[in-house]
């Protein structure tokens, strides 16, 4: 007799009132992954998609072949970097509690993955991102007050009322408009990064995707366009181990990581702790590198975690143990970053918490120069006329009858 | 058709080399329909060259590389293969520009052969224009013959906006008018049969009037005109026939006066019948024209069914259908 066939459905390591269990996430030691040269045979890095680079080790000393060449300086911007997006996150979590904004998406514990990334690009690259690397726009310095406006669709806000709080653009940033489609975004990079090669460019792009909309077909679409035109895009997933209730398993299904994705595809793949700001930035050096020098893509899997909700219409402890974030093995990007710069002599204890006043107050300013111009629900909101522009390059005569309707 | 289609890509290639064209089998090979052969060889593999099997894939990229500041042209090869583009049309293409407040922009056409009539089944013939005239920001383009598909492909081509561009597959060789049992003619012997050599554009937002008259307006657009011209003729009403050309934006200018000066209106198109675009057109007349109106408005449409292979002729709204609909209307008092 046959046996009947049976049914699976993965289920995450542990639920609400269980203990936390990272047993299955394999974390080698900082420094033991090799450095190939970016002309490497992606056949010759196939293991690198089941490691985990890492530069950072317990001790906050920077060990290991990965150790990029940034200064004090450069370290000590990385950290106020990170400081000033989870302070940027506080206050605006709060805005959105206190009303004067619908929504708001924080980054707790993936504060590295876009902050260092940011730093490695050049001027003129672009980013597809995703509703979770805003550190893109701090780190690029791009203004407070304009990210603010954003939320609150205030008078102010660059985008004119029409897009959900953090779905922010900014070309001149580096910064494409993010969709609130998952996905849909990873192809338009390979997209952008085929026409800069097209014209002779020397610009690459830098796709952004987390663990869960990997499993969308653009996804798929992506690696194979990257895959045939050798497009120079970077093309980064972001595995924070949930997408909303959802563990990570559901969407990788059998394969053994999201970055061995791109084996199949002959796409170079690496995997990195993403909440090691040194690992982050020297792997996307690494991976842009071979971009722009017409090497091809490069998928790199970002091993982090996601410490806060979804977003504020979310509330994990509906679905995963409390104490899980605490027990997350790789730590916080913040702190881990604080403990290196106190260890090389470059910042201390006292320094740290002097500049994390100083930047909450710098954040509480930009916050009160926004709501000068109107919150959510209160003072100064764009026009409804603004609903008719931008539909098309120019009104056709059927948008021009309904604005009429409107009176505006 | 199908040679005034190439040479508006040719012409717009050869005018500005931010123009790409890639699709499926459109590189070397010149694309199924051939709209698209020599391109490559004329302007290289960078500007004109074949993609994987994955119209996601081809409108998604196509968007990043109007984004970067291309002006992509691209073949989805059946109107009927694009829904795996769906999304990337609606929610991305089309709403660019107004969620950035025109930060990033998507010019962008995306040509799709449209329509039946070559015994293509279900997945061969679909008409689904509607599905993109329902979505803001998106212009809709729709030629019947091959000057206006030279001029409307330059002009959409020349757009800031993304423009879908339906090309009625049965038109590619010849003014099909419905009767199939009767031999092909060609485009040669038509007056808009050619289409001039160099640039010229036909306006997006234009009807035209293909056939004067006092009896009856028929607002269609694609194969349908050279059907609609047929029933004219054959029944002997003295039809009016707007060739709507562009779906979106929309000539209503040209529909009101029309429909003010016969009175009478009948609502033509291959599509389904239910919620297809001639539901909208109904409701625009009857706004702009009620009480102008000596009779209901009549809409003749492709049966709320799949396109089927054996009976395609059962399915077609042929010049019997709307012939006998021009002398219904005409005999309402």
């Amino acid at each position: 007799m046959t046996a009947p066939l049976r049914f699976h459905v993965p289920e995450p390591a542990s639920r609400p009132g269980g203990a936390p269990d990272f047993s299955n996430v394999v974390i080698p030691e900082a420094g033991s992954v090799t450095r190939p040269p970016v002309d490497v045979d992606p056949k010759e890095i196939r293991d690198h998609a089941f490691s985990i680079i890492r530069v950072l080790d317990r001790d906050g000393k920077a060990v290991g072949p990965w150790t990029p060449p940034l200064d004090k300086e450069a370290l000590i911007t990385g950290l106020r970097n990170m400081m000033t997006l989870r302070a940027f996150d506080a206050r605006m979590q709060m805005a959105q509690r206190q009303g004067k904004t619908s929504f708001y998406m924080q980054h707790t514990g993936e504060e590295a993955v876009s902050c260092a990334f940011r730093v490695a690009l050049a001027p003129g690259d672009m980013n597809f991102p995703t509703y979770r690397q805003a550190g893109l726009l701090v780190a690029g310095g791009y203004p407070l007050v304009d990210m603010m406006c954003q939320i609150y669709s205030n008078e102010r806000d660059p985008l004119k009322g029409r897009q959900l709080p953090v779905l922010y653009s900014s070309k001149a940033n580096g910064f494409f408009t993010i969709s609130g489609n998952l996905a849909t975004q990873f192809i338009q990079a390979v997209g952008w990064a085929m026409a800069s090669a097209i014209k002779g460019d020397t610009r690459i792009a830098a796709a952004w995707v987390g663990d869960g909309a990997t499993a969308e077909s653009d996804f798929h679409a992506a690696l194979v366009f990257a895959s045939t035109y050798k497009a120079p895009v970077v093309l980064n997933v972001v595995n924070n181990q949930w997408a909303i209730s959802t563990f990570q398993g559901i969407a990788r299904g059998g394969s053994g990581t999201f970055a061995a994705r791109g084996l199949g595809f002959g796409i170079p793949a690496l995997r990195v702790d993403g909440n090691d700001y040194l690992a982050v930035y020297s792997v996307a050096q690494w991976a842009i590198e071979r971009a722009r020098r017409n090497l091809g893509p490069t998928l790199v899997e970002y091993v982090t975690y996601r410490a806060g909700a979804h977003s504020t219409s979310d509330d994990p402890s509906a679905y995963r143990p409390k104490a899980e974030s605490e027990g997350w093995p790789l730590g916080d990007p913040l702190v881990r970053l604080k403990d290196h710069v106190i260890a090389i002599g470059a910042w201390s204890v006292e320094r740290h918490v002097q500049a994390e006043t100083e930047i909450m107050a710098e954040v509480v300013a930009a916050q009160k120069e926004a709501e000068r111009f109107g919150t959510l629900h209160a003072g100064g909101t764009p026009s409804a006329r603004d609903i008719f522009e931008d539909v098309y390059a120019d009104p056709p005569p059927h948008l021009r009858r309904q604005r009429q309707q409107i009176g505006v | 058709m199908i040679e005034a289609i190439r040479s508006a890509m040719d012409v717009s290639m050869g005018r500005d080399e931010d123009v790409v064209v890639f699709g499926e089998d459109v590189g070397f090979f010149g694309g199924v329909f051939r709209c698209t052969q020599g391109l490559q060889q004329k302007y290289g593999a960078s500007r004109c060259f074949d993609a994987p099997i994955n119209e996601l894939g081809i409108v998604g990229a196509a968007i990043g590389m109007a984004a970067y500041g291309l002006r992509p042209c691209v073949e989805i090869q059946f109107a009927d293969y694009m829904y795996p583009a769906y999304d990337q049309i609606v929610s991305e293409a089309a709403r660019l520009r107004h969620r950035s407040a025109a930060d990033f922009t998507c010019p962008l056409v995306i040509r799709m052969p449209t329509g039946g009539g070559i015994f293509g089944g279900e997945t061969h013939s679909q008409s689904p224009e509607a599905l993109f005239t329902h979505v803001a920001g998106l212009k809709t383009v729709v030629p019947s013959n091959p000057y206006d598909a030279k001029g409307l492909l330059i002009a959409s081509i020349e757009c800031e906006d993304p423009v879908i561009f339906l090309e009625p597959k049965r038109l590619y060789n010849g003014p099909f008018d419905g009767h199939h049992d009767r031999p092909v003619t060609p485009w040669s012997k038509h007056e808009l049969g050619e289409a001039p050599d160099g640039h010229y554009t036909v306006p997006l937002g234009e009807a035209a009037i293909r056939r004067e008259g006092s009896g009856v307006t028929v607002i269609t657009y694609g194969t349908m005109v050279h059907v609609a011209l047929a029933a004219a003729e054959e029944t002997g009403v003295d039809a009016e026939i707007i060739d709507l050309r562009t779906l979106v934006p929309l000539d209503l200018d040209a529909i009101a006066a029309s429909v003010k000066k016969t009175g009478r209106c009948i609502v033509l198109h291959e599509a389904t019948l239910t919620s297809g675009f001639g539901a909208e057109l109904v409701a625009l007349v009857q706004e702009a024209c009620f009480f102008h109106l000596e009779a209901p408005i009549v809409r003749v449409a492709g049966w709320d069914t799949p396109y089927p292979h054996a009976q395609e002729w059962a399915y077609f709204p042929g010049p019997a259908r709307v012939g006998a609909a021009m002398r219904e209307i005409m005999e309402t008092r």
